[in-house]
């Protein structure tokens, strides 16, 4: 059985006025780091704090290394680790003292399971008797992190782990889990960054509640159906305006420098599009085919 | 065990980090006991007095000495002139002028009878009431040292004695209110902050997915409160035995295994408020508004209770500080036993107990 397993789970809020979850199912495999990707609001705390029996479902049923997140809520709590997406530790004790606080919350100590956390606790051992509301974003992260493994657990869930940290920090947080996983570790974890995804083993692309593709980064990236472009010109905010009134144009998305459009139909041809263009008077332009990120695929689901 | 002692070795480092807090917590006992002791007590000290003499004879003089050595009592200045009286009211700090006519000793010894007028600045009823009774208690206390000196026929006076507070002193009336006063405040708004603000800062997030027993976490948020509350009753204590000369006429060790009660009911209480909001700020503010002016309105020691309306009285009975109330009084002034006070202390381990289970119950073991 795979250790985290979500049947048909319903979440409402507000007296089911407000639809959290819809009907979601996936599992995610034994030492599998598998991503929940989706915008703020998407659902992917409230699907996190069900799978950490926080929340109870509406309905649909969800288990969590072979237990029951409604009825087996206790066993659930003494071997998974949560981390959640905001700051979760005692701001006013330090680095050494919430490690050591958590360990005995869950009738373990440091030392025992030192080497699970050595790598990441090294680099924040210089400020071990700093207050932990005084460390910097990505220190916070990273004892936070010690604190959720500091009782060894089978599944770790990690809610917006690098929201709010810097690029740097971030890359450094994903070497870990990635180490994390060799440990045999299954990791859930949730991020809105799409370049992010990519680093998951298996991702689930998810809207407004609902899931919109669950699979490789790779595999989510061939299924993208169209030819995709990006195009360039001297005046990006007109070039938009003109490609977003041209029919044949099926979507049009700013991603950095570029627009990436894909086309209506195939007869437009890079030659007759550039053409078009500049009978527009842009000029600079540039056209050229591209192999789509996981973001346009997401942005291709969502308009689906 | 462990994760118990842990549990509460943590809370002691978030009680002592959090400087306001514990300002607030050992600062406004001392200031309550001191305000309520020294600035809003009943009693008048040295209230400025004029006396205007007549007469100036030894009668005159010796009642003047009297009324000099009270500590009531500043004699001001001694005028033979009626005309400053007035303007002494108008200057404002004069509270009080007693006027002894001409021949006031020559009428005391051959008639038996000499007149002596005070007139009290009544713009404050209760203290020219007060002022006029200490004057007159001076005035009647002259009397009888000189009948019992004389042969003259023996009147009778009607004695009056205040029973426990023969000075009429405000401390004796106020220290039992202000311990009950404190107590509640520090342990119910302490400790209702206190898992609110775990909820707040999403830590209560992480500890419901751990093993935890959540009783633990409410006890052990509790018993940081619970012994810095004991520190806080003997610093009451010892103040007001030194500073205010109250006494302890009971059992002290009885004083301390009731108030530990009263405290663990607080606690109870203030563990509650914290189960059943979800903002510091409300919780702060239902401590204050639900605890401090019923608190401060139904236990008795600012408004008699035997005046109100039946309702209030009735109302009054759930409030736990009343019972406390009576406890201490009882056994600091009156120094009765646990046979006396055993129907309060009932009610008071009652209250404790039915509100340390709701409060059990109302504890969330999710986030919703």
């Amino acid at each position: 059985m795979a250790d985290v397993v979500l049947n048909n789970i319903v979440k409402t809020y507000n007296k089911g006025e407000v639809k959290a979850v819809n009907d979601v199912s996936f599992e995610v495999r034994k030492g599998e780091l598998f991503g929940l990707i989706g915008a703020d609001g998407a659902g992917k705390t409230s699907i996190f704090r069900i799978l950490t029996t926080l929340l109870l479902p509406d309905s649909g049923t969800a288990y969590v290394d072979g237990c029951d997140v409604v009825k087996d809520y206790k066993t659930i709590r003494k071997k998974v680790g949560y981390m959640p997406g905001k700051f979760s530790l005692y701001q006013d004790l330090s680095v050494e003292e919430n490690l050591h606080f958590f360990a005995t919350v869950f009738d373990t100590t440091v030392a025992e399971n030192y080497d699970l956390i050595k790598d990441i606790y090294v680099q924040l051992e210089p400020f071990k008797t700093r207050r932990a509301g005084k460390l910097s974003g990505g220190m916070k992260q990273k004892l936070a992190l010690c604190c959720a493994l500091i009782h060894r657990p089978n599944v770790l869930f990690l809610d917006e782990p690098t929201t709010g940290v810097d690029v740097v920090s971030r890359k450094e947080f994903w070497e870990m889990l990635k180490g994390l996983k060799q440990q045999g570790i299954t990791i859930l974890v949730s991020t809105p960054y799409m370049d992010e995804a990519t680093l998951c083993e298996r991702i689930a692309l998810i809207q407004s509640g609902s899931m919109m593709m669950i699979d490789t980064p790779d595999q989510i990236i061939k299924k993208f159906p169209d030819k995709l472009y990006a195009v360039k010109a001297n005046n990006m905010i007109r070039l938009q305006t003109e490609l977003r009134n041209n029919s044949q144009i099926k979507s049009c998305y700013s991603f950095g420098d570029y627009h990436h459009i894909t086309m209506e139909n195939e007869q437009l041809t890079i030659d007759n599009l550039r053409a078009s263009l500049q009978n527009e008077g842009l000029y600079n332009l540039e056209v050229k085919e591209i192999t789509p990120t996981i973001e346009d695929c997401f942005m291709s689901l969502m308009n689906r | 065990m462990k994760q118990f002692l842990s549990f509460v070795k943590k809370e002691f480092f978030h009680v002592f980090r959090d400087k306001k807090s514990l300002l607030m917590l050992f600062g406004m006992p001392i200031v309550q006991i001191l305000l309520f002791g020294f600035a809003l007590t009943n009693e008048i000290k040295n209230a400025k007095i004029v006396i205007c003499d007549y007469s100036n004879d030894a009668a005159t003089q010796q009642i003047i000495n009297k009324l000099e050595a009270s500590k009531s009592f500043e004699v001001q200045r001694v005028v033979s002139d009626h005309f400053q009286i007035e303007n002494s009211f108008k200057s404002g700090d004069i509270k009080l002028v007693i006027i002894f006519p001409e021949n006031f000793n020559r009428d005391l010894l051959h008639l038996n009878s000499a007149q002596v007028q005070i007139i009290a600045d009544a713009s404050d009823p209760n203290a020219a009431n007060t002022l006029t009774g200490y004057a007159t208690n001076i005035i009647r206390s002259y009397q009888q040292e000189l009948r019992s000196n004389s042969s003259a026929p023996i009147q009778i006076v009607p004695e009056v004695r205040m029973l426990y507070n023969p000075q009429l002193k405000g401390a004796t009336n106020f220290v039992p209110g202000v311990m009950a006063l404190v107590l509640m405040l520090v342990c119910v708004l302490m400790t209702s902050v206190s898992i609110v603000r775990e909820k707040e800062r999403g830590t209560m997030e992480v500890l419901l997915v751990s093993p935890i027993n959540p009783v633990l976490v409410i006890i052990a948020k509790a018993i940081p409160y619970l012994l810095l509350s004991v520190i806080n009753l003997v610093v009451i204590i010892l103040m007001s035995v030194t500073l205010l000369d109250m006494p302890v006429n009971g059992n002290i060790v009885l004083l301390f295994v009731e108030s530990i009660l009263f405290i663990i009911t607080a606690l109870a209480l203030g563990l509650l408020i914290s189960n059943s909001v979800e903002s510091q700020q409300s919780a702060m503010l239902i401590s204050m508004m639900g605890m401090l002016v019923p608190t401060m309105l139904f236990t008795g020691f600012m408004f008699p209770i035997e005046n109100m309306p039946v309702a209030l009285q009735l109302i009054s009975n759930i409030i736990p500080a009343k019972w406390y109330y009576i406890i201490v009084k009882s056994i600091m002034i009156k120094g009765l036993g646990l046979a006396s006070v055993w129907k309060e202390t009932l009610i008071l381990t009652i209250m404790a107990a039915v509100i340390l289970v709701i409060s059990f119950k109302k504890f969330k073991i999710r986030l919703e």
